[in-house]
């Protein structure tokens, strides 16, 4: 029972990060912007979050629990939009091909945020010195009451830092954005075809700008999620942020573009990365095929959604593609 | 209801080096169906793409009701009750009807399903629509897909409706639907200017009639002043007689032999069902049916593009000795390479035949890449092709190196039925080869399929238009729910003969 949970707990956590990604990634991708750059947003999101949280935390004796939340959460949001900013304008604007761009971003990501942690590091005393331990255990502060809930029901349910609940709720929300409303509707024509959206009177290039920059936002919560809760408010430059991020990428895939399968989708994901821990008698070598199964995962639906044909499980139709209107 | 609805004073716009349109003046009154004709790259499109937003015009002014508007983009457009059904249809295929009619108007942040179904019907109603709002746009056929257009257009306020080429792929009954929906909104003061190549159509519905040449504007007619000739001279701006000159078959000779052809299509229900006739050289063989009833299969199984059933058997005398040898199984190289040829104009022209982002040379090299030994291509056959069908078709672009993508869609067909033709085949079948084209092409077309028989060659035509069938072939063969109800002499029968033909099959009393 106890492995259950704690294996259960893991795969939330998990989960969580590339949720984040994946939501933040299907915006995007309802627009028709495919931001290969995610892994590189989440990074962007993940420093600028321990950034502004280490500068508060170090310049007062007593860090305010909730103001680290608030400057960790505003960094992360305005960096991780930034980062989408720039893919906007080189893809949007200047038409910049959408794979080429997005890869560059995730390297540019990962030089900036891997730069600014050595150099926290550096700051804090020397290598894995950093730590926000009030801004991350504010993170990571679970339910008050129900968390303590007897059976395992509060460790199962409960336990989580806040963020983990704002993930599911944001799948929520972004699915009744996507089916019921007005913009909803326009923003998926916009990436489905943006000829039938632009005649239709929908300014294209300002929902593609939109979704893709608060996309980036979004996806960059994973990356600070990652560093507050998951690795607890620490700095390693071991590229986990990048495996993660393509995993969130493989997991709009997954999805099939639909927001609330990324709930379950994600922490599926946890259990089958985490599951090689809680499988006795595995070698190191056999651990790393066990931790292929998302992939492996990812691959079969893929094959099975394209086989089965049908047109709703599809990517939109002008996924990767720039639009100009003046052309026959 | 009278009053000018729209005026257009001086609409110059260029593409660069090209002027598609040159000073045109045009008036729309209300409540009126105006045709707008010319022949293919005259600049129609153009023209009314600059009253849909989609172009900005370079000069000139546009009048509503006497005010002059600015209209830069289509939510411009929509503000001015100005709504166009393009060619190619902008709907979004995933969505359904409802969602693509009420795409993009604004409105209470949420939707509210109940309150706009019942604004919809209230609409359909009204004019006489049939539509599933429910379906989605993807399941739906061309004339369905054309309806959920008019609907959205109507439901976001349109006074003027602009249809380009609205039956190019209309079945005929779907067609006199489409005129009697236009004419309702004719009735409530709407104005409709309607873009179409078929002069009957033109007669049948407009008031009045507006033609440009070239990117000019020639002038306006009242329909009943006017005839076919006098329209096509208008069009062409010289004297034309649109007669086909059918010569008696000289010659004749069996080529093909088919006999209890039977093949499946993809939902595995019999698309040809015991299909038997002959294919002569010297002979222009028709085939006439309504959509769907198994001409596409016919053609594409003597081409080798369809697998046919057992029992089906096609043979084919060789032109050396007088071998008889059996297509059936037959790769398409194979096939080609005995003198077959198959030109197939579908719904979608870039679609089968063309490379959109190549030039003329290109489109041409893609029949002949993998001939000669070099390792290296041959270009200097292909570019002479190219120029030599630009030139014979009058095809309208810049150069022969243009993407083809950019040139308009009449002149992409032509480019694609010049290349089939100059391969000399010994059998030549087309499909549909004179879709979208303008009468004056069409005759054209017409007339080089004429000189082809002459030379012996066996030319198959599949063709939308009875009236062409009748005059052009030597043979009509009828289809009829993949079975063949008659093949009939196409000099002594009757449009009517051909008609009862199609929708029944010979001998079934119904």
């Amino acid at each position: 029972m106890d492995a259950i949970i704690s294996l259960f707990n893991a795969a939330v956590v998990f989960g969580t990060v590339i949720m984040f990604g994946a939501i933040g990634e299907i915006i995007a991708e309802k627009s028709g912007s495919l931001n290969l750059g995610v892994p590189g947003i989440m990074y962007l999101g993940g420093i600028a979050g321990l950034v502004g949280a280490f500068f508060y935390e170090s310049s007062v004796d007593e860090p305010n629990r909730l103001v680290c939340v608030i400057i960790a959460v505003l960094c992360c949001f305005a960096v991780s939009f930034l980062g989408g900013l720039i893919f906007s304008f080189l893809t949007i604007t200047l038409r910049a091909n959408q794979n080429v761009t997005g890869l560059t971003l995730t390297i540019f990501g990962s030089g900036v945020a891997n730069f600014f942690g050595g150099s926290l590091n550096k700051l804090a005393g020397g290598v894995g010195q950093i730590s926000v331990s009030a801004t991350s255990s504010a993170f990571r502060h679970g339910i008050p009451g129900l968390k303590s809930i007897g059976g395992g029901i509060g460790q199962m349910f409960f336990s989580y830092g806040f963020l983990v609940y704002i993930a599911i709720a944001s799948a929520v929300l972004l699915s009744i954005y996507l089916k019921r409303t007005r913009q909803g509707l326009a923003l998926g024509a916009v990436g489905e075809n943006p000829g039938a959206a632009d005649a239709a009177g929908i300014n294209v290039t300002k929902y593609k700008y939109l979704a893709t920059c608060f996309g980036a936002a979004i996806s960059g919560f994973g990356g600070l999620f990652y560093v507050m809760d998951y690795t607890k408010g620490t700095w390693a430059n071991d590229g986990t942020i990048e495996a993660l991020g393509w995993l969130a990428v493989a997991l709009v895939i997954f999805a099939t573009w639909k927001p609330y399968n990324t709930i379950w989708g994600s922490y599926l994901f946890g259990i089958l990365y985490w599951a090689f821990f809680y499988i006795s008698g595995l070698t190191r070598s056999s651990q790393e095929l066990f931790k292929m199964l998302p992939y492996i995962v990812t691959i079969i639906v893929l094959v099975a959604v394209s086989m089965r044909k049908k047109k709703e499980n599809q990517p939109p139709e002008a996924l990767g593609l720039s639009y100009f209107r003046e052309e026959r | 209801m009278k009053g000018n609805a729209i005026e257009l004073i001086d609409i110059t716009k260029r593409f660069g080096e090209v002027v598609a349109n040159h000073k045109v003046n045009m008036v729309v009154r209300k409540g009126e169906i105006l045709s707008l004709l010319g022949e293919n790259g005259s600049g129609k499109t153009t023209l009314m793409n600059m009253l849909s937003g989609i172009y900005f015009p370079d000069e000139g002014q546009i009048l509503l009701d006497g005010q002059e508007i600015v209209i830069r983009s289509p939510e411009d457009a929509f503000r001015y009750g100005i709504g166009m059904i393009h060619q190619h249809f902008k709907l979004v295929d995933v969505y359904t009807a409802a969602q693509n009619i009420i795409l993009g108007i604004p409105g209470k942040f949420m939707l509210n399903k109940k309150e706009i179904y019942k604004d919809i019907r209230e609409l359909t109603e009204k004019y006489g629509f049939e539509i599933d709002l429910d379906k989605k746009i993807y399941e739906m056929s061309v004339s369905e897909k054309q309806t959920v257009e008019i609907v959205k257009m109507l439901y976001r306020g349109a006074n003027i409706l602009i249809l380009d080429e609205p039956t190019a792929v209309l079945t005929p009954q779907e067609t006199d639907r489409l005129f009697g929906v236009l004419r309702n909104m004719k009735k409530d003061g709407k104005a409709v200017i309607i873009i179409t190549h078929k002069l009957q159509e033109v007669l049948e519905l407009s008031d009045r009639v507006a033609v440009l040449r070239k990117g000019e504007y020639i002038g306006t007619v009242e329909t009943k002043d006017a005839t076919e000739l006098s329209l096509t001279e208008m069009m062409v701006g010289k004297k034309v007689s649109l007669n086909i000159g059918r010569t008696e078959p000289v010659n004749r000779k069996k080529l093909i032999n088919i006999e209890h052809l039977t093949c499946l299509n993809k939902e595995g229900v019999k698309a040809l069902d015991d299909v038997s006739f002959e294919i002569y050289g010297g002979e222009i063989l028709g085939i006439a049916g309504i959509a769907g009833a198994g001409q596409k299969e016919l053609l594409e199984s003597i081409a080798g593009l369809q697998k046919s059933e057992e029992g089906s058997s096609i043979l084919y005398k060789a032109i050396d000795n007088n071998d008889e040898i059996q297509l059936v199984g037959r790769s398409v190289n194979d096939i080609k390479n005995l003198g077959i040829s198959l030109a197939f104009v579908p719904e979608d022209r870039l679609g089968m035949g063309l490379v959109g982002n190549m030039g003329m040379i290109g489109n041409m090299m893609l029949r002949s890449y993998n001939e000669g030994k070099s390792f290296f291509t041959e270009k200097k056959a292909p570019a002479e092709l190219a120029e030599r069908i630009k030139n014979r078709l009058d095809v309208a672009t810049p150069s022969i190196n243009t993407p083809v993508r950019k040139l308009s869609g009449g002149n992409v067909q032509k480019v694609l039925v010049g290349r089939e033709i100059a391969l000399a085949p010994r059998v030549l079948m087309t499909a549909y080869a004179v879709r979208g084209l303008d009468i004056n092409t069409s005759y054209t077309i017409y007339n080089i399929l004429s000189e082809e028989k002459e030379k012996g060659v066996a030319v198959v035509y599949v063709g939308e238009d009875l009236d062409v069938l009748i005059e052009l072939c030597d043979r009509i063969l009828v289809l009829c729910g993949g079975r063949v109800s008659g093949i009939v002499d196409a000099r002594t029968t009757t449009k009517e003969e051909v008609g009862m033909l199609m929708t029944k099959l010979k001998g079934e009393e119904e």
